[in-house]
């Protein structure tokens, strides 16, 4: 059984949790061009190795990050969202 | 082994032939570099030198020819689809393929044995009724299918109303069938050598180079090649390699799982399909049932198979088909699918001169092969974005015109 590190419930079957999609920051909504938001909507950077990723734990809806390797399948570390994260 | 056979293979004659041309050191310069000896590659190196007489072409693969996704698809052809663009697409596919052994010389065991899309609720009905609309318009053969009809055409499909999500209608696609893949890159390739086109099998593109905007070369493992045109044909790393040349791609690339149970005595003739519980599934001519759909719950560029997943297929397959509890599963495996928003491919011009892309084929590219080869070849012959592919743009993410195919798969995602 392959698990996950939630930072609110502890260790869990990776099957209750939901992937969330890349951490991307939000452009400007007062000045984002179509572009921006274009590519922000769509756009992927999907490289192969440690990404930023958001997670949810399904059954309690908490959101938070983690670093995962996607080509071995390791979560690195998880961690909560705060205002100025990663980059 | 038998004697006679060992005789026959050392006899001179009749010499192997190297059917994609002898290994050689990569020359300086090509008119067309193809990256990715898949299907989809070699197609688009055999129509540039079959329509278009250009020869000068070198298509590299860091593995082996067909190595891919085109080895490890389900061969599934089918043109049900949900959008006029895609119908209309993979339709010309279709047809390439009715004749494509005869114009390859071997045979791709092009089997045109239908496909059943089954409806578990009302919601489902109108999906297959809409696809159904949308097929006969542009002259594919799809109609809506009831109960007592499905039951007559598949006896071994569990019918009765007792099922938690009981079968309520079919979309009966009578075009669609199945192919061996392998055969389809092979044959290409083998058309394309004779023409004169050069494989390079273990050569790794490790760098695209860039001058004012337009290509002019590759960096690959073997040294430096200068090249007036890419096509970008991979599966699976379509977003890796696209970074090379600096572009950017809406994909998400996931694991596709796929499994095959021991082979059983021909009693399966169509492909069955099951968007509701995601799985599908079809009895190859050995006899052997593919079952397949699985796409692993969150990106990932690795090809290891899961128990999960062997779970999630086997207890969505066992609702359609119960007699299959007693078949032992030979093997599993997984293919990485280049997944789009909306379920289309990327193909055409890029921000970059003379780079063309032939990527986002998710898992839809193995009914695409003759088609994407034969467009992307007029693509970089003509420099016109031929109207079949002109919607599958990278541009129409910037226009939020989105082609929607998600409705028309029965994969997880």
């Amino acid at each position: 059984m392959k698990t996950l590190h939630c930072p609110l419930n502890g260790v869990r079957n990776i099957d209750e949790f939901t992937y969330g999609g890349e951490y991307h920051v939000e452009p400007d909504r007062r000045q984002a061009d179509r572009k921006t938001w274009a590519e922000y909507v769509f756009f992927n950077a999907n490289l192969s190795g440690v990404v930023t990723e958001w997670w949810c734990h399904t059954p309690s809806s908490f959101w938070f990050l983690a670093d995962r390797d996607t080509v071995t399948d390791e979560v690195i570390s998880t961690y909560l969202f705060s205002a100025d994260p990663v980059e | 082994m038998p004697f006679g056979l060992l005789k026959y293979g050392l006899a001179k004659t009749y010499p192997a032939k190297n059917l994609f041309g002898e290994s050689r050191p990569l020359k300086k310069s090509y008119d067309v570099v193809i990256i990715g000896a898949g299907g989809h590659g070699a197609a688009g190196a055999y129509y540039l030198a079959k329509q278009y007489g250009i020869t000068n072409v070198a298509v590299l693969d860091k593995g082996y020819l067909g190595g891919g996704n085109t080895a490890r698809n389900t061969a599934v052809l089918r043109s049900n689809y949900l959008t006029e663009e895609g119908v209309a697409f993979y339709k010309a596919s279709l047809e390439l393929y009715k004749s494509l052994s005869n114009e390859l010389d071997l045979n791709i065991m092009f089997e045109r044995r239908g496909q059943l899309t089954l409806a578990h609720s009302d919601a489902g009905i109108r999906n297959l009724r809409w696809r159904a609309e949308v097929n006969q318009h542009l002259g594919v053969r799809s109609r809506l299918m009831f109960n007592d009809e499905i039951a007559k055409m598949v006896p071994h499909l569990r019918m009765d109303t007792a099922a938690r999500y009981p079968i309520m209608a079919g979309l009966w696609h009578a075009d669609g069938g199945t192919a061996r893949h392998d055969a389809v890159v092979w044959g290409y390739a083998k058309e394309a050598a004779a023409r004169g086109v050069e494989f390079h099998q273990l050569t790794e593109v490790k760098g695209v180079d860039i001058d004012h905007g337009k290509v002019t070369g590759v960096r690959t493992t073997r040294g430096d090649v200068r090249c007036g045109k890419v096509i970008q044909a991979v599966a699976g790393s379509s977003s890796l390699v696209a970074n090379m040349a600096g572009i950017n791609l809406p994909i998400h690339t996931f694991p596709l799982q796929a499994m095959v149970t021991q082979p059983y005595k021909p009693l399966l003739e169509p492909h069955v399909s099951s968007p509701h519980h995601h799985v599908y599934i079809h009895q190859t001519s050995r006899g052997e049932f593919v079952i397949g759909g699985g796409s692993d719950p969150y990106p990932l560029y690795n090809t290891r198979a899961t128990l999960p997943m062997r779970e999630t297929l086997s207890a969505a397959v066992l609702e359609l088909f119960p007699f299959l509890r007693e078949a032992r599963v030979m093997r599993q495996w997984a293919g990485i699918t280049d997944m789009t928003p909306d379920y289309s491919p990327i193909m055409g011009e890029s921000p970059v001169q003379n780079y063309y892309l032939d990527a986002g084929w998710g898992t839809w590219g193995f009914k695409a092969t003759p088609i994407s080869g034969n467009t992307m070849a007029e693509l970089v012959a003509t420099g016109q974005v031929p109207k079949l592919i002109a919607p599958f743009s990278l541009e129409r993410f910037y226009r939020f015109e989105q082609v929607n195919e998600a409705g028309a798969t029965a994969a997880s995602h």
